[in-house]
């Protein structure tokens, strides 16, 4: 049995290996595509992304059958960080400029480009027990609220929210990613959580909206670029012209998301 | 032919046995598996900032967190002897229908994934779990966000390394003792008392370091119950996968302080209790 | 009301199933004798209360320590027996002292009453100078003394003890031995001590009871189980050839068969027959056959030293061990597959019928 085991698993090593080999030369042939490119991209993006990318992604790979697109939805500042550390990835979505920025800065990316912005809502669970209308609502004590630690860009945008509204939140949580926050109301641990517009509409029936006024409400921007040390850069071109253009508009704004300037 | 220095044949005459000496294919891979479990702790050391680690360990939570990290994890130790001890004890030696299902169900901890059971927490005792629910009604406690819910998720991921330890050292202690301890008249709980607790004390001891450690260390399970939040909730482990993001630096010092706590008490009771442990 | 231990009960392990029957007065010291696996321990731990029994009933004193048909049961706890167990399991993490204390301290004395309790045992068993020590630090006579002291300072009306010599070494088990005689004649209940050594069981016993199977097979005092042994397995303990047969006057025809001549008593029907193997001659041809003599042939398969004797192993009609001196071994030749003439006189034969305490 042991013997069997050891046996699968240096099987499974060597097709990994030669898995990795393959996909690692772009100038395998690809008979059925119609476009040229090929290889597997490896796109990190932030965690407020995922619905849309996963969406885009399949899109993506429809029009360019030899390409694979693999993502890892995180807080955009632990991407940053990974990149950094040097995680082979090819492209990277951030929620926030300043986390593109550090990977800018690091030699890790260059030329982003603002694909869609985003702002914030109050997410309740649906039967709102804190009964909530806005934003002046999360100061009291009574209301547990679930926030972003304040280096993920979801947690510093919700601050710049508070600061507009003159208000001080007291969180009984800094969440890891935005996603967590939102899986927290959703559950009813938490009376609301301060989580983006694109999550309120993505989590459907799960939780309930509450609307920011505009005059407060703060919104961040999302830049996107393909990564210096990627492996297969034509590949993260085109999957970053593809966000850019008309239809990955479409795809983002169905989400919630709106276009820059607009 | 080989030769053997005076000092070597001394060694041989004296304390008997062949050639200390490990042989290379043996030598090999030991040293390889050496290295690789102390070579990452070098790097913490080598990249250190070790001289603006007062100023930055005084500024940051970094005191914050480790003072509820010992403090969560040694209230997780207290409960887990307190509760486990005897459950140990009732998986050892007393039979009943489903006993196997209960002792998997109570060693499940060990292989689940940590974030699992924070999740399987707030499904439980979340302020709406099914038993959280009625904590919540009746009598306003709600756990999720506090330092009790902390303190309850390093107990779930860390006490079945005591259960585990204790019941294996109750199996292979020697019941005799606990029947002669009857015939001079204990009762049932005098034999425990002073008779099979004493007798598994190195096992004990060696459990509950097991457990202190593993919920020192405790992350997924703690973050998804507890949540993260400075001075409240936020253990050492969060405070260090935080801080790497933002402040590397923090990071690396409160790893450090991690280990150097782990690395005393491991020491410590290593030789003089694992090695003893039934 | 019957003093001491009375005990009449089966019990049963398994597919073991252990008939115990027989009672120990206060004061009186009974040795349970047996190979492996006739049920001393099983006996001893259904007395001490660590076993119930599956029929019948034990008392001790009149009172009720188990009994099957009400359901009563005396927990171990409650039961006033002192154990002394075949390796003494004295808690290895206790002193010589606090394990000594230990049983009063159990049975509710106070801390210093038990103390003082376990010093007056320490004493009179010349035990003081070790009550700091740990039991891993004793010798094999010094354990066996505290384990006798652990298990008296609890007062009990019933002392057990297994195998109390086993557990010591060839040198240290004569002392030992006169010593716990002594220590064993000065305790005034019932005491039960179970061997397979018949040297331990003679030399401490006033009664022995032998087991055999799950069953008694004879009851006695040390001589008379010594003399006329029931069983081949008795027989063989004590040293004795034993035969079992018919007699019709002077003649025993031997089930086994052979004839043997014996002193004519005008008994009839089933007998034992035992022989000492120093009362028979070895002679290399036939001897002149008198009256008195058993004269027959057999074939040596075996040759044993003992300590100053060489045990010849015979088969003839009927077969029989012989001791002879090694000189005559020399003398004679013998040897393996030798053939030789044995003899003894009717005299030297010890014939009888029902074994007292017999009940196969």
């Amino acid at each position: 049995m042991p013997r069997r085991l050891a046996v699968a698993l240096v099987a499974a090593a060597v097709g990994l290996g030669s898995a990795s080999c393959a996909s690692g030369s772009s100038d395998t042939p690809s008979a059925t595509s119609s476009s040229s490119l090929t290889g597997d991209i490896t796109v990190l993006a932030a965690a407020s992304l995922t619905e849309s990318f996963t969406t885009l992604g399949r899109h993506f790979e429809a029009a360019h059958p030899g390409v694979t697109v693999r993502f890892s939805f995180a807080a955009s500042s632990a991407l940053a960080q990974q990149i950094t550390d040097g995680a082979p990835a090819d492209v990277f979505a951030s929620a926030s400029a300043t986390t593109m920025r550090d990977v800018v800065t690091a030699g890790e990316a260059s030329d982003p480009v603002v694909f869609a912005t985003n702002s914030m809502e109050i997410a309740v669970p649906p039967t709102n027990p804190a009964k909530v209308t806005g934003v002046h609502d999360l100061t009291s004590t009574a209301v547990t609220t679930a926030l972003c630690q304040p280096q993920v860009p979801c947690g510093a945008t919700a601050a710049a929210v508070f600061t507009n509204a003159g208000i001080t939140v007291t969180p009984v949580t800094l969440e890891p990613d935005v996603r967590s926050v939102l899986s927290k109301v959703e559950l009813g641990e938490v009376d609301a959580g301060v989580v983006y517009v694109t999550d309120v509409l993505a989590a459907g029936e799960k939780v309930r909206g509450v609307e920011i006024p505009d005059d407060v409400n703060a919104s961040t921007d999302y830049p996107i670029a393909p990564l210096a040390h990627s492996t297969h850069a034509e590949a993260a071109s085109a999957f970053v012209d593809y966000v850019l253009s008309a239809d990955g508009a479409r795809v983002l704004s169905a989400a919630g998301f709106r276009q820059p300037g607009a | 032919m080989q030769t053997l220095s005076s000092r070597e044949r001394e060694r041989r005459a004296t304390s008997g046995g062949g050639s200390r000496s490990a042989p290379v294919p043996l030598l090999v891979p030991a040293i390889v598996g050496m290295l690789f479990l102390v070579v990452p702790l070098l790097g913490l050391v080598f990249r250190a900032p070790w001289g603006q680690a007062w100023t930055i360990l005084h500024g940051s939570a970094a005191g914050e967190a480790l003072r509820l990290s010992l403090w969560t994890s040694t209230t997780a130790t207290a409960i887990s002897l307190v509760v486990g001890v005897p459950l140990a004890w009732v998986l050892a030696r007393t039979h009943f229908p489903g006993l196997r299902l209960v002792r998997a169900l109570v060693t499940l901890p060990l292989v689940l994934p940590p974030v699992v059971g924070g999740v399987a927490l707030l499904l439980a005792f979340g302020r709406s779990g099914f038993v959280g629910q009625y904590l919540d009604q009746w009598f306003g406690i709600t756990l999720p966000f506090t330092p009790a819910a902390v303190v309850i998720a390093e107990t779930f991921v860390a006490m079945p390394f005591l259960i585990v330890t204790v019941e294996g050292a109750l199996r292979s202690a020697d019941q005799g003792f606990e029947e002669a301890a009857a015939t001079l008249g204990a009762g049932r709980m005098t034999v425990f008392r002073r008779v099979t607790v004493p007798l598994v004390a190195p096992s004990l001891v060696a459990g509950a370091v097991l457990c202190w450690a593993r919920a020192l260390g405790e992350f997924g399970a703690t973050i998804t119950f507890a949540g993260s939040y400075p001075g409240r909730t936020q253990t050492m482990p969060i405070a260090v996968y935080y801080a790497l993001e933002t402040d590397p630096d923090a990071a690396i010092l409160l790893s450090l302080v991690l280990l150097l706590v782990s690395v005393v008490v491991l020491v410590a009771l290593r030789d003089r209790w694992l090695r003893g442990a039934v | 009301m019957t003093a001491g231990l009375v005990a009449r009960a089966e019990v049963t392990r398994g597919a073991f199933t252990l008939h115990a029957d027989l009672r120990v007065a206060p004061g009186e010291v009974v040795a349970v004798l047996g190979p492996n696996g006739a049920g001393k321990s099983t006996l001893l731990s259904a007395v001490a209360g660590l076993t119930p029994v599956s029929a019948g009933q034990i008392l001790l004193d009149g009172d009720v320590l188990d009994d099957a048909s009400t359901g009563a049961f005396l927990d171990a706890a409650h039961r006033p027996v002192g154990f002394v167990f075949q390796s003494y399991r004295l808690f290895p993490h206790l002193s010589v002292r606090e394990n000594v204390a230990f049983s009063p301290r159990a049975r509710g004395s106070s801390r210093a009453d038990a103390r003082s309790a376990a010093d007056d045992w320490l004493a009179r068993l010349g035990l003081t100078e070790l009550a700091a020590r740990r039991p891993g630090d004793l010798s094999g006579g010094q354990a066996q003394r505290v384990a006798l002291a652990r298990a008296l300072a609890g007062g009990p009306s019933l002392l057990l003890l297994d195998e109390p010599l086993s557990a010591l070494d060839a040198g240290s088990r004569l002392d030992v031995q006169t010593e716990l005689k002594k220590h064993l004649s000065g305790f005034a209940g019932a005491c039960l001590v179970v061997t397979h050594d018949p040297l331990e069981a003679l030399l401490l016993a006033d009664r022995l009871v032998v087991l055999e199977h799950g069953r008694v097979v004879q009851e006695g005092t040390p001589a008379q189980v010594a003399r006329r042994p029931a069983t081949e397995y008795v027989a063989k303990l004590v040293g004795l050839n034993l035969y079992t047969g018919t007699v019709d006057g002077s003649q025993v025809a031997l089930d086994g068969g052979g004839t043997f001549v014996v002193p004519n008593h005008g008994e009839h029907g089933d007998v034992l027959v035992a022989l000492r193997p120093s009362a028979v001659v070895v002679s290399p041809h036939r001897p002149d056959v008198s009256s008195a003599r058993n004269t027959w042939s057999a074939t040596i398969v075996g040759l044993t030293m003992l300590t100053d004797r060489v045990r010849l192993d015979l088969v003839g009609k009927p077969s029989a061990l012989v001791d002879v001196t090694p000189a005559a071994v020399a003398e004679l030749g013998l040897a393996p597959g030798g053939e030789v003439w044995l003899s003894a006189k009717a005299t030297e034969l010890e014939v009888y019928g029902q074994v007292p305490g017999s009940r196969s």
